[in-house]
């Protein structure tokens, strides 16, 4: 208990930051935020297990939670027939073609010794194949995207229940982990990110350019729910009542009747939004706590030792029989996949999905941020990070508001200088982040919740 | 005289525009390659430091407007770079002193050095977009064509026309002599060769006599001069938005590992082998084919390898292709 004190006094003041939010602001944007915390320390979760676990710095982490999302489109969206039937065939050819040249690859790179020829000739097979599939797609593709464009002009998903794309998503994310960890991950540290980072572009492009498969830039939108929607629970008894009883007390002072139903009804609405973020609280708090048992169970098991001292002396473990790049593989396997179940909660709460707003500012940079004011390599500190710094990347703004009112109080409205300040205060979020990783860097160079690595 | 159309077409569409955003992307690349050679990380702030720069550069040229300075045909922005530099100079240095210099005393890893930048890119950011806002600026004046396509039609009798914008030559010609005078600098004189030093083996030109503090602080002086002067004729012949030049970072830090990071010369070139590969991979090759082959032979569709959407993918697969098979770069650049 006594050891643990500094981490129960730092989320009880987190959660006293979120709470003082919800009485002084409104309880919808409290339980907003704490989603997204929630959704966050789940990336922060994985980037932790990458970067302090095992020493990989991955500035991917756009381009993982982005397939994420895409699992969710794909998996609960209902399936367009009717693109199917004008461009599907098309599409499962090139699919076929893609699986022919990597069988074809892997067997030349078997079969043959390591030679100049070999790699011009897998150069050969890869540019004919892409150029190959472009052609024998472009029919297909075409056709889809001209089944009715403004609605739908692509192939659809599966018609399932969304959830399963958090499944589906860390299974995306955590694929396209082994390709670009097979590829990148015996770089140089800061080589490896740039590398993850262009990749990661490169996977947003993709996402954003195959309008047969994502929708692109027309976004898909009204994905189903695993909650109720709050125009059905406006008009729902039991919930009426829930409200009616819950507002008991403010409501019985009101005299008139129809004044009461009224206010009856704007709290109903409130209610609804209310409830619905609290069943997504509930949701996202399982996939966190879940989580969080499993990588703690992982840090202090044989294996989570193996990492670490992977990650302090990479020849030591290689000397000891420990096999370094297989592990790294893994491990950057596995981190992926959590950003991956993280971009497809963050799809499921937002009921659509945009591939333009995926930016490496908000998606990786941020993250980083988060799990380095957190504390790397200690997964309760990781979850704080995330709580943290989301918390300070909303609030920043009226915070901001508030500072430059007080300073500038002495001068009038129509100052120039004042108006201008006013004007950018979004932009002072970028500020204060800039400046609390400077600062932490600096002065707490192991985060707000150190590592702690006792044996038990 | 088809064939001569297609030549012209080549040149217009591919050729000089190639050219010019090779240029602005070889100077960022090298701005990049010092410092990792030098100062020994990858600067994440490279993009929103540059902004702070041309920032600068149009805030002066806002001012020099506003005076009624101009330099006739020439843009005003000329005036204004030697200000830029001087603040972009400035702004480097506050940085290094108040952030890089105590990790460099430390001996921090690259990748803390690496997060330190990512620090700093917020906070530039954050100072650019208060200063000036987050919008399209365009500061560009004088006159804006050197050859319009349609004298250029009329004086050929060609059926292409060929339109050579005075910002393409001004950026060309200002590279070449920025990029021939670094070079001189770096080969022939005493601070120069003592550079190389640093970069090549730091114990060694500390022992030699050579003083860090002066190599730092030239470095910074040098890609303060270079990144300014880039990012403003970037800006100049596109336009100014700080989200933009963000987004340059990444090509620019291709061009930087392709050429052989902490190589200024494979830097130079690597920023050319991102712009035409760039451009000639998602450039449409139907009326080129038009002009070049029969009749008969005409293609029907548009003849693009890729689209133009996946520009950026483009320099960005280059990049990873390059770290795979020659992860020291073209011109052997450090080894990694």
């Amino acid at each position: 208990m006594r050891k643990n004190l500094n981490v129960i006094a730092a989320y009880s003041i987190m959660m006293a930051l979120i709470l003082m939010v919800g009485i002084f602001q409104s309880w919808n944007i409290a339980l907003s935020i704490f989603n997204l915390c929630l959704i966050s320390a789940v990336m922060t979760m994985g980037a932790n297990i990458q970067w302090g676990y095992a020493g990989l710095i991955n500035f991917g982490i756009m381009g993982y939670t982005a397939l994420g999302g895409l699992a969710a489109v794909l998996i609960s969206v209902d399936p367009v027939q009717e693109a199917w039937r004008a461009g599907g065939f098309d599409i499962i050819m090139s699919l076929w073609l893609i699986v022919v040249m990597v069988l074809v690859i892997r067997f030349v790179l078997k079969r043959f010794e390591k030679s100049k020829i070999r790699t011009y000739s897998i150069a050969a097979i890869i540019i004919s194949g892409v150029l190959l599939i472009r052609f024998s797609a472009e029919p297909g593709i075409e056709a889809i995207e001209a089944v009715d464009p403004a609605k739908t002009g692509f192939l659809g998903g599966f018609g399932l229940p969304i959830i399963f794309s958090w499944i589906v998503g860390a299974l995306f994310a955590g694929g396209l982990a082994f390709i670009v960890g097979k590829v990148a991950l015996g770089l140089r540290a800061d080589y490896l990110a740039i590398a993850t980072l262009l990749i990661s572009e490169i996977v947003i492009a993709i996402i954003k350019h195959e309008d047969w498969l994502t929708r692109g830039v027309k976004n898909v939108i009204g994905l189903k729910r695993p909650a109720p929607y709050e125009v059905d629970l406006q008009t729902t008894d039991w919930f009426i009542k829930l409200v009616e009883k819950f507002n008991s007390g403010k409501l019985s002072v009101i005299e008139n009747l129809a004044d009461r139903q009224a206010a009856l009804n704007q709290l109903v609405i409130e209610g609804s939004s209310v409830f619905v973020k609290l069943c997504y609280s509930g949701l996202f708090l399982v996939v966190v706590i879940i989580l969080l048992i499993l990588t703690q169970k992982a840090l202090y098991s044989p294996w989570g030792r193996m990492m670490r001292a992977i990650r302090d002396n990479e020849e030591a473990a290689n000397a000891m029989g420990k096999n370094v790049v297989k592990q790294h593989l893994l491990i950057f396997i596995l981190g992926s996949a959590i950003v991956g179940i993280a971009g497809a909660m963050l799809v499921t709460q937002d009921g659509l999905f945009t591939p333009g707003s995926y930016r490496p500012m908000r998606y990786t940079f941020l993250i980083w941020v988060m799990v380095i004011v957190g504390g790397s390599g200690n997964n309760f500190g990781a979850i704080l990070g995330g709580f943290v710094v989301w918390f300070l990347w909303i609030e920043a703004a009226p915070i901001s508001l508030f500072l430059i009112n007080f300073f500038t109080s002495g001068i009038p409205e129509t100052n120039a200088l004042k108006a201008h300040l006013i004007e950018s205060v979004p932009y002072f979020r970028f500020l204060m982040m800039g400046l609390g990783l400077l600062f932490i860097m600096r002065y707490r160079p192991k985060g707000i919740l150190p590592e702690k690595i006792e044996i038990k | 005289m088809d064939f001569v159309n297609a030549i012209i077409l080549l040149l217009n569409y591919i050729f000089i525009p190639a050219l010019t955003y090779g240029s602005q992307l070889a100077l960022g690349a090298i701005f990049v390659t010092l410092i990792y050679g030098i100062l020994r990380f990858a600067n994440f702030a490279t993009g929103d430091m540059m902004s702070f720069g041309t920032m600068m550069t149009i805030l002066f040229t806002w001012y020099f407007q506003s005076l009624g300075v101009s330099l006739g045909v020439l843009p005003t922005a000329l005036l204004a770079i030697p200000f830029g530099i001087i603040f972009m100079i400035l702004y480097m240095l506050l940085i290094d002193k108040f952030v890089f210099k105590y990790y460099r005393h430390q001996k921090s890893p690259p990748v803390q050095f690496a997060m330190v930048s990512i620090g700093v890119m917020f906070v530039t950011q954050a100072v650019v977009r208060i200063i000036i806002g987050p919008g399209d600026r365009r500061f560009f004046d004088g006159e804006k064509f050197i050859i319009k396509a349609r004298e250029f039609k009329e004086m050929t009798g060609l059926n292409e026309g060929l339109a050579i914008k005075s910002t393409q030559v001004l950026t060309i010609f200002v590279t070449i002599v920025l990029v021939s005078l670094l070079f001189w600098f770096l080969n022939k004189t005493k601070t120069g060769k003592s550079m190389k030093a640093y970069s090549d083996n730091e114990d060694l030109a500390l022992l030699s006599g050579i003083d860090p503090k002066k190599i730092v602080l030239v470095t910074w002086v040098i890609a303060g001069i270079l990144a300014t002067i880039g990012d403003a004729l970037y800006g100049l012949d596109k336009s100014f938005k700080p989200f933009t030049y963000f987004n340059n970072m990444l090509p620019i830090f291709a061009a930087a590992i392709v050429g052989g990071i902490g190589n200024p010369f494979g830097a130079f070139l690597g920023g050319y082998v991102i712009a035409f590969s760039e451009i000639l991979l998602t450039y449409a090759y139907k009326k080129f084919f038009m002009y070049v082959l029969p009749e008969s032979m005409e293609p029907d569709s548009l003849v693009q390898l890729l689209s133009t959407d996946y520009k950026f993918a483009v320099s960005f697969s280059i990049l990873v292709i390059v770290l795979i098979y020659r992860p020291s770069g073209i011109f052997k650049g450090k080894v990694l």
